[in-house]
């Protein structure tokens, strides 16, 4: 399994950065001028995503070094242990809506401390695996196209979130308990 | 929504500052926080020009094209509004294919240009439309097939199988993705219903500017 998983990884983009050139080329597509062009359009892209996530990480950054974070870390904590979840795994569910670095050191270090083979490190990559950072993603897809209106879409990203959290503990107990 | 998360991240993290008596960390993490903003733009700036380079011959080649009509009945399934024969349709697959496989460098410039074709679609180019709320839906759900960085991290701690949590993470991210699909649905319907339902007599559904 895991060397089937290694050997997919490792040939999965070669693959697809060979074959899309060679398959055009065939198609008489003129493929370093098609390249050049949406290159342009990338770098356009990149910069028009700057003023979202600047603005975005500096309300995360000041919420996080404030303390703030800590704190309803700490108090949905109390909260969520009344229902049987581990204590340790919680910040993780708070963090990894919010930030990708930041929840992934945190599920490291619970890997780290309490062996990547515990319930605890289990349950830690499971989530880690299985939600994203639902700001961010946000942040940069509407941003890219200039969209300042949302509608609905953080709603259903977080409650995604959230039945991800709640799954992946429910699963690993379930397989390994 | 966005609007009170972000005053909220910022008003919160003022009055903790100020009360813990350390008002100036709000200067510091403001900083920190632009800084990394636009260091995280930079990263992308290799990615996005490399693989929207790459997508465009890939578009250019009909490839996409072809991609979107082998698997049009899952994609007329989630995105029913967007015309079968759109480019869009393409972008949004080689978006959700390379999330399948893990290959996150290459699944956010295909997500932004399916963004970006949808917004061609779009009537209110302020307001996301229904479609691109689904995208973003199944993107934050993050349906992943291979969670290939935690692999690597468990094998770093010396893991006894490090991949044991693939089958945990599959069905988590399947139940995480259905939820999200649901969610995406039901809001997309009572948006609708609210659109077209007719203001009631008498009470403006909006308040009036005029006197």
């Amino acid at each position: 399994m895991l060397a089937f998983i290694n050997l997919i990884s490792s040939w999965a983009i070669p693959l697809i950065i060979a074959f899309i050139p060679l398959f055009a080329f065939t198609r008489k597509v003129p493929v370093y001028e098609s390249f050049i062009d949406g290159a342009k359009e990338g770098f356009d892209t990149a910069v028009q995503i700057i003023p979202h996530l600047v603005g975005m990480m500096v309300a995360i950054s000041v919420f996080r070094a404030s303390g703030a974070l800590d704190f309803f870390v700490g108090w949905t904590g109390s909260f969520l242990q009344l229902l049987g979840v581990p204590s340790e795994i919680i910040p993780l569910g708070i963090l990894r809506p919010l930030t990708g670095t930041g929840s992934l050191a945190f599920a490291t270090d619970l890997i780290r401390e309490h062996g990547p083979d515990s319930m605890i490190g289990r349950m830690a990559s499971t989530i880690q695996g299985s939600t994203d950072t639902t700001l961010y993603v946000l942040t940069v897809y509407m941003g890219a196209v200039g969209i300042r209106n949302g509608r609905y879409a953080l709603k259903v990203g977080l409650f995604s979130d959230a039945v991800g959290f709640i799954a992946a503990i429910a699963v690993c107990l379930f397989f390994f308990g | 929504m966005i609007n009170t998360i972000w005053l909220a991240l910022i008003l919160i993290g003022f009055v903790f500052a100020a009360v813990s008596g350390n008002v100036e960390i709000v200067t510091t993490a403001a900083f920190e926080g632009a800084k990394t903003g636009v260091s995280v733009c930079f990263g992308l700036i290799s990615v996005l020009v490399f693989w929207m380079g790459m997508m465009r011959i890939a578009e250019d080649s009909g490839l996409l094209k072809k991609i979107a009509k082998i698997l049009s009945p899952l994609v007329t399934f989630l995105f029913p509004d967007v015309p079968r024969d759109h480019p869009a349709l393409g972008y949004i697959l080689s978006n959700m294919s390379a999330n399948l496989l893990g290959l996150g460098n290459a699944a956010t410039p295909m997500g932004i240009k399916a963004m970006q074709e949808l917004q061609t679609l779009n009537p209110d180019k302020d307001v996301a439309s229904p479609a691109m709320c689904t995208l973003l839906a199944l993107n934050t759900a993050s349906i992943t097939l291979i969670p290939t960085t935690l692999i690597a991290i468990r094998m770093n701690y010396n893991s006894a199988s490090p991949t044991d949590i693939v089958g945990t993470t599959l069905v988590a991210t399947f139940i995480a993705t259905v939820a999200a699909i649901l969610a995406d649905r039901w809001c997309r319907r009572w948006n609708l219903h609210r659109d077209r339902t007719p203001p009631m007599k008498g009470i403006p559904s909006k308040p009036s500017m005029k006197g």
